[in-house]
């Protein structure tokens, strides 16, 4: 998996399915549960080499999420899956209660978030998944970036006792340059001084080409790529804010409750600081190409930038 | 009941056309349901072209009986039979999931005049039902309401629990009907998650249950218009093919959420065509 080299197009739901199988060798009490999707959400790799440890619960996904807790309260590490509506959504309450509740050991791994979906629009759309997870009590949410960081991140939550909420996507998207990963701390993928992007899973490449056509305009821009939405790294948030003045964040979700909400929550309380939020505002999704969806809803690199620009004048 | 022969070829037509609908256009979205969609075609040709009282000039028309597509990811089916009904042309079918269109991936009852409420997130178009027909007592009106769900929604907890409701308040109003086409997503039900006995499930649960041929006209029609014991709500399990009419789609589990290239599209309109 290492040997993905930078700009190589892998979406993270893939790189996910593949370490699953990983980590399934190197550990005998990995089990996987799915609920009808698991060629979607690519847990079938997983299934196909351990199918005595890969339960299908069908289009059951309430039934999934507090089995997944029963069988993390006896021991095994349970990595449940479905697309991150139905998991957050419809099986809200079990994973609030069996899970999060009762602190068992499951890592809850969604795929198809954000209106990066596509075609399937709104109902398929979750942009309020981060919201949802983020307001449980013992519930981590991480969102990786690309391939390399959902290897690292599945590797390491398996270490970690306790609930993990691990967004994934759908589309493909370009492994980022060699950066250095620090479960639960920011990533500076670029340093700057005039202003910030935090930015979050499939954001943070457009946060980089962004940042890029910023300096061509002279603006210096620090560019954090926050994969833990929480805990936040508010250490890096508040150096940010101090260092750069203006920050903007950037998530493929609603900016209500997401890390846009947490980083503002932060910063609100402890060091106001001019800041704009880029993400979906108060609306749900609709049918459409990933790209032109996010054109259509004003978060491409271009309305980035914009943002950016904006808070600075 | 004499069924017309005249009036079973039309609907035979109609169901046709329907699946030519549903090729054409998620075709020409690149992407969608067709296997799905093309099971249920039989069943819903009957219920949009003989069974229900609608007015697609006035879809709201207080009067009428209501379709609850719980399937949701059939939305292509609605859509081909709500435009060749007439609630907006044809040519709309072609704006399939784009950009800017009203027909979304699954149905959309805000943008969409005829859908009575939004679904794509499975098992919960039954209990909408269940309010629709309530609601429908409560008012002493005659309409009826039709649902149809899927053989691999029927392992959603909420189905089980909206059963259990329409038989507890006497639902005799609501007909749902089972698109038992044996395939999901991760394969059939069978390996996936069993479902039978399927039939003996919704007799516990309080209901009138008939099994039919999903892809016989006159049997869907003699099953909608069968005499059902009062109080009770009924369910046609319906035994459909996943991808029917479409030779190479029959029976094959990756056509749920694949659409048919170019080329596979031509060959199934010629296959259509030739049935005319
Ligand atoms: C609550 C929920 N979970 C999962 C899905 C994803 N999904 C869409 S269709 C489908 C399989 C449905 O099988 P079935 O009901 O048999 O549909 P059909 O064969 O008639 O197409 C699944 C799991 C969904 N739409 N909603
Ligand atoms: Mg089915």
């Amino acid at each position: 998996m290492f040997g993905l080299k930078e700009g190589e197009m892998i979406a993270t739901r893939e790189a996910y399915g593949k370490a699953l199988v990983e980590l399934g060798k190197k550990r005998k009490d990995v089990v996987v549960l799915d609920a009808d999707l698991s060629k979607s959400t690519k847990t079938c790799f997983f299934a196909a080499e351990f199918p005595e440890r890969f339960f299908d619960f069908g289009v059951a996904e309430a039934n999934m999420m507090s089995a997944a807790a029963g069988l993390a309260l006896s021991g095994k590490v349970a990595f449940a899956s479905t697309f991150a509506v139905f998991a957050t959504g419809r099986a809200f309450d079990q994973v609030r209660i069996s899970i999060a509740y009762s602190d068992a050991n499951v890592k809850v791994c969604a795929s198809h978030s954000g209106v990066t979906v596509g075609e399937d629009g709104a109902s398929h759309h979750a942009l309020e998944d981060m919201a949802l997870m983020r307001t449980l009590p013992n519930m981590r949410v991480v969102v990786p970036a690309d391939a390399v960081e959902t290897f690292k991140i599945i590797h390491e939550i398996a270490d970690i006792y306790g609930p993990f909420y691990v967004r994934l996507t759908r589309p493909k998207v370009p492994v980022l340059p060699e950066h250095d990963f620090k479960l639960g701390e920011a990533s500076v993928m670029r340093d700057g001084d005039d202003a910030t992007i935090v930015a979050t899973g499939i954001m943070v490449s457009k946060a980089l080409e962004a940042a890029e056509q910023l300096a061509r305009k002279g603006i210096s821009t620090r560019v954090l790529n926050m994969h833990m939405v929480k805990p936040l790294d508010e250490k890096a948030v508040v150096k940010a804010a101090k260092e750069t003045g203006y920050i903007v964040t950037a998530e493929d979700h609603s900016v209500i409750g997401g890390l846009g909400a947490a980083v503002s929550e932060h910063l609100g309380e402890t060091h106001p600081t001019p800041i704009a939020r880029v993400g979906t505002r108060d609306h749900f999704g609709i049918s459409g190409k990933p790209e032109e969806l996010l054109e259509n809803f004003g978060m491409s690199t271009r309305h980035i930038t914009k943002a950016v620009e904006e808070l600075l004048h | 009941m004499q069924l017309n022969a005249e009036l079973v070829k039309d609907l035979e037509k109609k169901a046709r056309r329907l699946r030519k609908d549903i090729v054409e256009m998620t075709a020409e979205a690149g992407s969608g349901h067709p296997g799905g969609s093309l099971s249920a075609a039989d069943i819903v040709a009957v219920l949009y072209f003989y069974q229900m009282r609608h007015k697609p000039e006035n879809p709201e028309w207080p009067d009428r009986d209501k379709f609850v597509l719980s399937k949701g990811h059939a939305a292509p089916v609605l859509y081909a039979a709500l435009a060749e009904s007439g609630y907006f042309a044809v040519s709309e079918l072609k704006s399939l999931r784009k950009l800017g269109s009203m027909l979304q991936g699954h149905p959309d009852r805000v943008k969409i005049p005829g859908v009575e409420i939004s679904t794509g997130s499975l098992g919960q178009g039954l209990s909408a039902s269940v309010g629709m027909a309530l609601a429908a007592k409560l008012d002493k009106k005659d309409t009826r309401v039709y649902c149809l769900i899927g053989d691999g929604e029927c392992e959603e907890g909420q189905i089980w629990e909206a059963a259990m409701s329409a038989s507890h308040y006497n639902l005799d109003n609501l007909t749902a009907i089972l698109d038992r086409n044996k395939l999901q997503i991760d394969g059939s039900t069978k390996e996936v998650m069993s479902i039978e006995p399927i039939a003996d499930k919704w007799k516990a649960f309080g209901w009138h249950v008939t099994v039919i041929d999903g892809h016989d006209i006159r049997a869907i029609i003699k099953a909608l218009n069968a005499k059902t014991p009062k109080g009770k709500p009924y369910i046609i399990i319906a035994n459909t093919t996943k991808g029917k009419g479409v030779s190479f789609m029959e029976g094959v589990v990756d056509f749920h959420g694949k659409a048919p290239t170019r080329e596979e599209a031509s060959k199934a309109l010629e296959e259509l065509k030739c049935l005319d």
